[in-house]
Protein backbone atom coordinates (compact mmCIF):
# COMPACT_ATOMS: atom_id res chain seq x y z
CA UNK A 1 0.00 0.00 0.00
CA UNK A 2 2.77 2.10 0.64
CA UNK A 3 4.11 1.13 -2.51
CA UNK A 4 2.01 2.23 -4.64
CA UNK A 5 1.40 5.86 -2.59
CA UNK A 6 4.93 7.08 -3.27
CA UNK A 7 4.84 5.65 -6.68
CA UNK A 8 1.59 7.87 -7.03
CA UNK A 9 3.53 10.71 -5.01
CA UNK A 10 7.08 10.36 -7.78
CA UNK A 11 4.42 10.37 -10.43
CA UNK A 12 2.58 13.54 -10.17
CA UNK A 13 5.63 14.97 -8.88
CA UNK A 14 7.73 13.71 -12.11
CA UNK A 15 4.70 14.76 -14.08
CA UNK A 16 4.78 18.53 -12.49
CA UNK A 17 8.34 18.72 -12.98
CA UNK A 18 8.24 17.91 -17.39
CA UNK A 19 5.87 20.91 -17.35
CA UNK A 20 7.73 23.69 -15.08
CA UNK A 21 5.90 26.42 -16.44
CA UNK A 22 3.20 25.21 -14.09
CA UNK A 23 4.75 25.89 -10.69
CA UNK A 24 6.38 28.88 -12.25
CA UNK A 25 2.67 30.10 -13.28
CA UNK A 26 1.35 29.78 -9.03
CA UNK A 27 4.77 31.05 -8.13
CA UNK A 28 4.48 34.46 -10.06
CA UNK A 29 1.05 34.64 -9.37
CA UNK A 30 1.95 34.95 -5.69
CA UNK A 31 4.68 37.16 -6.45
CA UNK A 32 2.70 39.71 -8.61
CA UNK A 33 -1.01 39.77 -6.67
CA UNK A 34 1.45 40.68 -3.18
CA UNK A 35 3.44 43.35 -5.60
CA UNK A 36 0.33 45.07 -6.60
CA UNK A 37 -0.94 46.14 -3.75
CA UNK A 38 1.83 48.38 -2.38
CA UNK A 39 1.54 50.24 -5.83
CA UNK A 40 -2.23 50.57 -4.64
CA UNK A 41 -1.63 51.62 -1.08
CA UNK A 42 1.54 53.07 -1.68
CA UNK A 43 5.10 52.58 0.00
CA UNK A 44 4.32 53.67 3.67
CA UNK A 45 6.75 51.27 5.42
CA UNK A 46 4.34 51.76 8.21
CA UNK A 47 1.05 50.67 6.71
CA UNK A 48 2.67 48.31 4.38
CA UNK A 49 4.06 45.89 7.30
CA UNK A 50 0.43 46.35 9.04
CA UNK A 51 -1.52 45.16 6.10
CA UNK A 52 1.35 42.76 5.59
CA UNK A 53 -0.32 39.11 7.46
CA UNK A 54 -3.59 39.81 5.62
CA UNK A 55 -2.15 40.43 1.66
CA UNK A 56 0.47 37.74 2.48
CA UNK A 57 -2.20 35.15 3.10
CA UNK A 58 -4.61 35.91 0.97
CA UNK A 59 -2.30 35.67 -1.74
CA UNK A 60 -1.21 32.39 -0.86
CA UNK A 61 -4.74 31.67 -0.42
CA UNK A 62 -5.73 32.46 -4.12
CA UNK A 63 -2.49 30.75 -5.52
CA UNK A 64 -2.97 27.71 -4.32
CA UNK A 65 -6.64 27.96 -5.51
CA UNK A 66 -5.62 28.53 -9.16
CA UNK A 67 -3.76 25.74 -9.98
CA UNK A 68 -6.55 23.49 -8.15
CA UNK A 69 -7.91 22.69 -11.24
CA UNK A 70 -4.90 20.78 -12.26
CA UNK A 71 -4.88 18.32 -9.66
CA UNK A 72 -7.66 15.83 -11.41
CA UNK A 73 -7.94 17.10 -14.30
CA UNK A 74 -5.52 15.77 -16.67
CA UNK A 75 -6.26 11.93 -14.94
CA UNK A 76 -9.31 12.23 -15.90
CA UNK A 77 -8.93 13.24 -19.07
CA UNK A 78 -6.08 10.33 -19.80
CA UNK A 79 -8.87 7.64 -17.97
CA UNK A 80 -6.18 7.01 -14.92
CA UNK A 81 -8.42 8.68 -12.27
CA UNK A 82 -10.96 5.53 -13.10
CA UNK A 83 -7.67 3.06 -13.04
CA UNK A 84 -7.03 4.71 -9.82
CA UNK A 85 -11.11 4.41 -8.45
CA UNK A 86 -11.26 0.57 -9.10
CA UNK A 87 -7.61 0.28 -7.70
CA UNK A 88 -7.29 -2.20 -4.60
CA UNK A 89 -6.13 0.63 -2.64
CA UNK A 90 -8.58 2.36 -0.93
CA UNK A 91 -9.37 5.79 -3.40
CA UNK A 92 -9.09 7.92 0.13
CA UNK A 93 -5.48 6.90 0.63
CA UNK A 94 -4.23 7.56 -3.20
CA UNK A 95 -6.22 10.26 -3.31
CA UNK A 96 -4.15 11.66 -0.14
CA UNK A 97 -1.05 11.22 -2.13
CA UNK A 98 -2.35 13.54 -5.15
CA UNK A 99 -2.93 16.09 -2.73
CA UNK A 100 0.69 15.87 -0.99
CA UNK A 101 2.02 16.18 -4.42
CA UNK A 102 -0.10 18.89 -4.57
CA UNK A 103 0.79 20.75 -2.04
CA UNK A 104 4.70 19.98 -2.68
CA UNK A 105 4.67 21.67 -5.99
CA UNK A 106 2.22 24.66 -5.26
CA UNK A 107 2.19 25.25 -1.43
CA UNK A 108 5.91 24.54 -0.68
CA UNK A 109 7.31 27.06 -3.26
CA UNK A 110 4.91 29.77 -1.68
CA UNK A 111 5.93 28.90 1.79
CA UNK A 112 9.55 29.02 0.95
CA UNK A 113 9.11 32.60 -0.86
CA UNK A 114 6.94 34.11 1.04
CA UNK A 115 9.73 35.23 3.53
CA UNK A 116 11.20 37.58 0.80
CA UNK A 117 8.30 39.12 0.25
CA UNK A 118 7.24 39.58 3.81
CA UNK A 119 10.93 41.42 3.66
CA UNK A 120 9.46 44.00 1.21
CA UNK A 121 6.73 44.90 3.43
CA UNK A 122 8.59 45.81 5.86
CA UNK A 123 8.10 42.58 8.42
CA UNK A 124 10.37 42.55 11.80
CA UNK A 125 12.08 39.00 11.71
CA UNK A 126 10.50 37.23 14.03
CA UNK A 127 7.15 38.00 12.47
CA UNK A 128 9.19 37.02 9.30
CA UNK A 129 9.51 33.45 11.01
CA UNK A 130 6.09 33.12 12.23
CA UNK A 131 5.30 33.29 8.67
CA UNK A 132 6.76 30.93 7.46
CA UNK A 133 5.41 28.51 10.33
CA UNK A 134 1.87 29.73 9.73
CA UNK A 135 2.13 28.98 6.04
CA UNK A 136 3.69 25.78 6.44
CA UNK A 137 0.73 24.33 9.10
CA UNK A 138 -2.11 25.94 6.92
CA UNK A 139 -1.33 25.70 3.50
CA UNK A 140 -1.96 21.77 3.19
CA UNK A 141 -5.17 22.50 4.95
CA UNK A 142 -5.34 24.47 1.36
CA UNK A 143 -4.53 21.89 -0.74
CA UNK A 144 -6.52 19.34 1.24
CA UNK A 145 -9.73 21.19 0.94
CA UNK A 146 -8.91 23.11 -2.27
CA UNK A 147 -8.95 19.13 -3.71
CA UNK A 148 -12.69 18.55 -2.49
CA UNK A 149 -13.94 21.41 -4.39
CA UNK A 150 -11.70 20.03 -7.30
CA UNK A 151 -13.27 16.43 -7.48
CA UNK A 152 -16.68 18.11 -6.79
CA UNK A 153 -16.47 20.43 -9.76
CA UNK A 154 -14.16 17.99 -12.48
CA UNK A 155 -15.23 18.17 -15.53
CA UNK A 156 -18.25 20.66 -15.15
CA UNK A 157 -18.45 23.91 -16.82
CA UNK A 158 -16.98 26.99 -15.74
CA UNK A 159 -15.10 24.88 -13.53
CA UNK A 160 -12.37 27.89 -12.39
CA UNK A 161 -15.02 29.79 -10.80
CA UNK A 162 -17.40 27.83 -9.42
CA UNK A 163 -14.18 26.00 -7.14
CA UNK A 164 -13.82 29.57 -6.02
CA UNK A 165 -17.12 30.01 -4.80
CA UNK A 166 -17.30 26.77 -3.39
CA UNK A 167 -13.35 26.72 -1.58
CA UNK A 168 -13.02 30.13 -0.70
CA UNK A 169 -15.52 30.26 2.16
CA UNK A 170 -14.20 27.15 3.59
CA UNK A 171 -10.67 28.76 3.57
CA UNK A 172 -11.30 31.03 6.14
CA UNK A 173 -10.68 29.78 9.21
CA UNK A 174 -6.94 28.92 7.86
CA UNK A 175 -6.87 32.48 6.94
CA UNK A 176 -7.86 34.25 10.34
CA UNK A 177 -5.25 31.89 12.37
CA UNK A 178 -2.44 31.79 9.98
CA UNK A 179 -2.57 35.65 9.47
CA UNK A 180 -3.62 36.64 12.93
CA UNK A 181 -0.52 34.58 13.71
CA UNK A 182 1.48 37.04 11.89
CA UNK A 183 0.00 39.61 12.73
CA UNK A 184 0.18 38.72 16.88
CA UNK A 185 3.57 37.98 16.48
CA UNK A 186 3.91 41.56 15.02
CA UNK A 187 2.27 43.17 18.25
CA UNK A 188 4.57 41.46 20.16
CA UNK A 189 2.01 38.75 21.37
CA UNK A 190 2.89 35.06 21.34
CA UNK A 191 1.95 33.72 18.12
CA UNK A 192 1.07 29.83 19.93
CA UNK A 193 -2.58 30.00 20.22
CA UNK A 194 -3.20 30.77 16.65
CA UNK A 195 -0.59 27.94 15.28
CA UNK A 196 -2.07 25.47 17.72
CA UNK A 197 -5.70 26.07 15.98
CA UNK A 198 -4.14 26.27 12.62
CA UNK A 199 -2.21 22.69 13.21
CA UNK A 200 -5.77 21.20 14.52
CA UNK A 201 -7.42 22.55 11.32
CA UNK A 202 -4.97 20.76 9.41
CA UNK A 203 -5.24 17.65 11.31
CA UNK A 204 -8.58 17.57 10.91
CA UNK A 205 -8.65 18.86 7.26
CA UNK A 206 -6.01 15.88 6.92
CA UNK A 207 -7.98 13.34 8.14
CA UNK A 208 -12.02 13.82 6.94
CA UNK A 209 -10.52 15.54 3.26
CA UNK A 210 -9.42 12.85 1.85
CA UNK A 211 -12.33 10.92 2.91
CA UNK A 212 -14.68 13.58 1.16
CA UNK A 213 -12.35 13.96 -1.95
CA UNK A 214 -13.05 10.16 -2.48
CA UNK A 215 -16.20 10.19 -2.23
CA UNK A 216 -16.74 13.14 -4.31
CA UNK A 217 -14.34 11.74 -7.44
CA UNK A 218 -17.04 9.05 -7.03
CA UNK A 219 -19.95 10.85 -7.62
CA UNK A 220 -17.94 12.89 -10.66
CA UNK A 221 -16.74 9.92 -12.66
CA UNK A 222 -19.11 7.44 -12.59
CA UNK B 1 -50.92 -3.88 10.69
CA UNK B 2 -48.27 -3.63 8.40
CA UNK B 3 -47.00 0.42 7.86
CA UNK B 4 -44.99 1.00 4.45
CA UNK B 5 -42.86 3.84 5.79
CA UNK B 6 -41.25 4.91 2.16
CA UNK B 7 -44.71 5.21 0.54
CA UNK B 8 -44.26 8.54 0.49
CA UNK B 9 -40.37 8.44 -0.61
CA UNK B 10 -41.87 8.33 -4.19
CA UNK B 11 -42.23 11.37 -5.99
CA UNK B 12 -45.44 9.88 -7.38
CA UNK B 13 -46.88 9.37 -4.08
CA UNK B 14 -45.49 12.60 -2.87
CA UNK B 15 -46.84 15.14 -5.20
CA UNK B 16 -50.37 14.75 -4.64
CA UNK B 17 -49.72 14.72 -0.78
CA UNK B 18 -47.07 18.07 -1.33
CA UNK B 19 -50.00 19.54 -3.47
CA UNK B 20 -52.57 19.19 -0.40
CA UNK B 21 -50.46 20.14 2.62
CA UNK B 22 -49.32 23.60 0.77
CA UNK B 23 -52.52 25.27 1.51
CA UNK B 24 -52.37 24.42 5.20
CA UNK B 25 -49.03 25.41 5.46
CA UNK B 26 -49.59 28.84 3.51
CA UNK B 27 -52.69 29.88 5.79
CA UNK B 28 -50.99 28.82 9.20
CA UNK B 29 -47.88 31.06 7.78
CA UNK B 30 -50.70 33.87 7.22
CA UNK B 31 -52.24 33.38 10.38
CA UNK B 32 -49.02 33.68 12.60
CA UNK B 33 -47.57 36.45 10.45
CA UNK B 34 -50.69 38.85 11.16
CA UNK B 35 -50.47 37.71 14.65
CA UNK B 36 -47.40 38.28 14.83
CA UNK B 37 -47.28 41.40 12.99
CA UNK B 38 -49.74 42.57 15.03
CA UNK B 39 -48.61 41.86 18.65
CA UNK B 40 -45.07 43.46 17.15
CA UNK B 41 -46.14 46.61 16.04
CA UNK B 42 -49.08 47.41 18.16
CA UNK B 43 -48.28 45.35 21.18
CA UNK B 44 -44.76 46.00 21.86
CA UNK B 45 -43.83 48.29 23.83
CA UNK B 46 -40.94 51.25 22.45
CA UNK B 47 -37.82 50.31 23.53
CA UNK B 48 -36.43 52.97 25.64
CA UNK B 49 -32.95 53.01 24.33
CA UNK B 50 -33.71 52.08 20.40
CA UNK B 51 -37.25 54.03 20.23
CA UNK B 52 -39.31 52.61 17.31
CA UNK B 53 -36.23 51.72 14.89
CA UNK B 54 -35.49 48.23 17.13
CA UNK B 55 -38.94 46.94 15.39
CA UNK B 56 -37.20 45.42 12.84
CA UNK B 57 -35.55 43.02 14.93
CA UNK B 58 -38.88 41.02 14.43
CA UNK B 59 -38.18 40.04 10.86
CA UNK B 60 -34.15 40.75 11.32
CA UNK B 61 -33.64 37.67 14.18
CA UNK B 62 -36.19 35.49 13.05
CA UNK B 63 -34.44 35.82 9.37
CA UNK B 64 -31.79 34.85 11.14
CA UNK B 65 -32.79 31.87 13.26
CA UNK B 66 -34.22 30.33 9.78
CA UNK B 67 -31.21 30.84 7.77
CA UNK B 68 -29.38 28.84 10.10
CA UNK B 69 -31.84 26.45 10.82
CA UNK B 70 -32.94 25.72 6.74
CA UNK B 71 -28.87 25.27 6.35
CA UNK B 72 -28.76 22.29 8.80
CA UNK B 73 -32.61 21.04 7.30
CA UNK B 74 -30.95 21.28 4.09
CA UNK B 75 -28.12 18.90 4.89
CA UNK B 76 -30.11 16.55 6.85
CA UNK B 77 -31.74 16.30 3.68
CA UNK B 78 -28.94 15.71 1.32
CA UNK B 79 -27.43 13.30 4.22
CA UNK B 80 -30.46 11.22 3.99
CA UNK B 81 -30.25 11.11 0.28
CA UNK B 82 -26.87 9.93 0.06
CA UNK B 83 -27.47 7.53 2.92
CA UNK B 84 -30.65 6.03 1.23
CA UNK B 85 -29.92 7.08 -2.01
CA UNK B 86 -33.32 8.40 -2.10
CA UNK B 87 -34.09 10.92 -4.78
CA UNK B 88 -37.04 12.92 -2.91
CA UNK B 89 -34.63 13.57 -0.49
CA UNK B 90 -31.95 15.11 -2.32
CA UNK B 91 -34.86 17.25 -4.09
CA UNK B 92 -35.75 18.69 -0.94
CA UNK B 93 -32.18 19.53 -0.31
CA UNK B 94 -32.46 21.39 -3.51
CA UNK B 95 -36.00 23.00 -2.84
CA UNK B 96 -34.47 24.49 0.58
CA UNK B 97 -31.81 26.27 -0.75
CA UNK B 98 -32.84 29.57 -2.76
CA UNK B 99 -35.19 29.95 0.60
CA UNK B 100 -32.70 29.56 2.87
CA UNK B 101 -30.39 31.63 0.75
CA UNK B 102 -33.21 34.53 0.96
CA UNK B 103 -33.57 34.72 4.37
CA UNK B 104 -29.88 34.80 4.61
CA UNK B 105 -30.06 37.99 2.55
CA UNK B 106 -32.72 39.01 4.54
CA UNK B 107 -31.16 38.65 7.77
CA UNK B 108 -28.14 40.89 6.16
CA UNK B 109 -30.00 43.49 4.58
CA UNK B 110 -32.36 44.02 7.62
CA UNK B 111 -29.29 43.99 10.04
CA UNK B 112 -27.83 46.82 7.55
CA UNK B 113 -31.20 49.14 7.78
CA UNK B 114 -31.01 48.73 11.52
CA UNK B 115 -27.49 49.52 11.70
CA UNK B 116 -27.49 52.90 10.00
CA UNK B 117 -29.63 54.57 13.21
CA UNK B 118 -28.38 52.10 15.55
CA UNK B 119 -24.49 52.85 15.26
CA UNK B 120 -24.37 55.03 12.71
CA UNK B 121 -22.61 52.47 9.67
CA UNK B 122 -24.33 50.25 7.22
CA UNK B 123 -22.28 47.76 8.15
CA UNK B 124 -19.28 46.79 10.85
CA UNK B 125 -17.22 42.98 10.48
CA UNK B 126 -19.24 41.79 13.62
CA UNK B 127 -18.80 38.21 14.07
CA UNK B 128 -22.61 37.60 13.85
CA UNK B 129 -22.91 40.03 10.53
CA UNK B 130 -19.40 38.31 8.99
CA UNK B 131 -20.95 34.58 9.68
CA UNK B 132 -24.09 35.62 8.02
CA UNK B 133 -22.06 36.30 4.82
CA UNK B 134 -20.44 33.48 5.30
CA UNK B 135 -23.29 31.62 5.45
CA UNK B 136 -24.63 33.21 2.24
CA UNK B 137 -21.33 32.40 0.33
CA UNK B 138 -22.36 28.76 0.92
CA UNK B 139 -25.42 28.73 -0.19
CA UNK B 140 -24.35 30.53 -3.20
CA UNK B 141 -21.88 27.82 -4.00
CA UNK B 142 -24.87 25.02 -2.96
CA UNK B 143 -27.28 26.55 -5.76
CA UNK B 144 -24.06 26.97 -8.00
CA UNK B 145 -22.72 24.01 -8.12
CA UNK B 146 -25.85 22.02 -8.54
CA UNK B 147 -26.89 24.58 -11.58
CA UNK B 148 -23.95 23.97 -13.65
CA UNK B 149 -23.49 20.01 -13.17
CA UNK B 150 -26.23 18.81 -16.39
CA UNK B 151 -27.02 15.90 -15.22
CA UNK B 152 -29.48 15.64 -12.27
CA UNK B 153 -28.24 12.17 -10.13
CA UNK B 154 -24.64 13.74 -10.52
CA UNK B 155 -25.58 17.33 -9.37
CA UNK B 156 -27.75 15.94 -6.32
CA UNK B 157 -25.28 13.92 -4.80
CA UNK B 158 -22.27 16.29 -5.45
CA UNK B 159 -24.49 19.19 -3.67
CA UNK B 160 -25.24 17.19 -0.79
CA UNK B 161 -21.54 16.11 -0.19
CA UNK B 162 -20.95 20.00 -0.22
CA UNK B 163 -23.78 20.65 2.09
CA UNK B 164 -22.41 18.27 4.37
CA UNK B 165 -18.43 19.41 3.69
CA UNK B 166 -20.37 23.03 4.82
CA UNK B 167 -22.06 21.87 7.77
CA UNK B 168 -18.58 20.56 9.66
CA UNK B 169 -17.35 24.21 8.55
CA UNK B 170 -19.48 26.30 9.31
CA UNK B 171 -19.08 25.75 13.87
CA UNK B 172 -15.22 25.91 12.97
CA UNK B 173 -15.90 29.54 10.72
CA UNK B 174 -18.41 30.29 13.35
CA UNK B 175 -15.86 30.26 15.95
CA UNK B 176 -12.82 31.23 13.95
CA UNK B 177 -14.85 34.63 13.14
CA UNK B 178 -16.06 34.87 16.45
CA UNK B 179 -12.21 35.10 17.75
CA UNK B 180 -10.96 37.53 14.72
CA UNK B 181 -13.46 39.47 16.04
CA UNK B 182 -12.77 40.12 19.62
CA UNK B 183 -9.30 40.45 18.56
CA UNK B 184 -9.82 43.13 15.98
CA UNK B 185 -12.20 44.78 18.64
CA UNK B 186 -11.86 48.69 16.90
CA UNK B 187 -15.09 50.30 17.15
CA UNK B 188 -16.79 50.95 20.21
CA UNK B 189 -20.16 49.29 19.47
CA UNK B 190 -20.96 46.34 22.27
CA UNK B 191 -23.46 43.32 20.86
CA UNK B 192 -22.59 40.98 23.84
CA UNK B 193 -25.06 42.47 26.06
CA UNK B 194 -28.51 41.80 25.20
CA UNK B 195 -30.71 44.28 26.80
CA UNK B 196 -33.72 42.39 28.75
CA UNK B 197 -36.58 41.83 26.58
CA UNK B 198 -40.16 42.16 27.42
CA UNK B 199 -41.93 39.30 27.24
CA UNK B 200 -44.44 40.80 24.06
CA UNK B 201 -41.16 41.52 22.70
CA UNK B 202 -40.34 37.93 22.80
CA UNK B 203 -43.61 36.75 21.75
CA UNK B 204 -43.67 38.63 18.68
CA UNK B 205 -40.26 37.31 17.50
CA UNK B 206 -41.69 33.70 18.38
CA UNK B 207 -44.91 34.23 16.38
CA UNK B 208 -42.58 35.99 13.22
CA UNK B 209 -40.39 33.08 13.72
CA UNK B 210 -43.07 30.45 13.12
CA UNK B 211 -44.44 32.08 10.58
CA UNK B 212 -41.15 32.17 8.65
CA UNK B 213 -40.76 28.21 9.07
CA UNK B 214 -44.32 27.63 8.05
CA UNK B 215 -43.84 29.77 4.90
CA UNK B 216 -40.29 28.13 4.74
CA UNK B 217 -42.09 24.60 4.42
CA UNK B 218 -44.92 26.13 1.89
CA UNK B 219 -42.33 27.67 -0.17
CA UNK B 220 -39.85 24.70 -0.05
CA UNK B 221 -42.97 22.27 -0.95
CA UNK B 222 -44.13 23.96 -3.90
CA UNK B 223 -40.90 24.17 -5.84
CA UNK B 224 -40.28 20.63 -4.66
CA UNK B 225 -43.50 19.76 -6.61
CA UNK B 226 -42.13 21.62 -9.89
CA UNK B 227 -38.90 20.06 -9.61
CA UNK B 228 -40.55 16.17 -9.31
CA UNK B 229 -42.39 17.59 -12.33
CA UNK B 230 -39.20 18.66 -14.66
CA UNK B 231 -37.37 15.91 -13.75
CA UNK B 232 -39.94 12.84 -13.54
CA UNK B 233 -41.27 14.70 -17.13
CA UNK B 234 -41.06 12.07 -18.98
CA UNK B 235 -42.61 9.05 -16.54
CA UNK B 236 -46.14 7.87 -17.07
CA UNK B 237 -47.66 9.48 -14.00
CA UNK B 238 -46.69 13.07 -15.24
CA UNK B 239 -47.95 11.97 -18.39
CA UNK B 240 -51.37 11.17 -16.95
CA UNK B 241 -51.13 14.34 -14.46
CA UNK B 242 -50.90 16.46 -17.83
CA UNK B 243 -54.06 14.88 -19.53
CA UNK B 244 -55.65 15.21 -16.14
CA UNK B 245 -54.67 19.07 -15.84
CA UNK B 246 -52.19 18.90 -13.28
CA UNK B 247 -54.67 18.32 -10.27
Amino acid sequence: MNQTWLTLLRRDLLLALRRRSDIATTLFFFVIVSSLFPLGIGPEPAVLSSIAPGVLWVAALLAGMISLGRLFAADFADGSLEQMLLAPQPLAWLVSAKIFAHWLVCGLPVVLLAPLIGLQYALPNDALWVLVYSLLLGTPTLSLIGAIGAALTLGVRGSGLLVALLVLPLYIPTLIFGAGAVAASQHGMSAEAHLSLLAAVSLLSLVLAPLATAAALRISVE
Amino acid sequence: MHMNWFKYSSPQTFYPLAGKMIPWFFWAASLLCAVGLYVSFAIAPTDFQQGEAYRIIFVHVPAAWMSMFIYLVMAGWAAMGLALNARLSAMMAQALAPTGAMFTLLALVTGSLWGKPMWGTWWVWDARLTSELILLFLYLGFMALQSSIDDPRRADRAGALLALVGVVNVPIIYFSVKWWNTLHQGSTINMGVAPKMAATMLLGMLLMALAFWMYSVAVALMRVRCIMLERERSSDWVKALSIKGGK
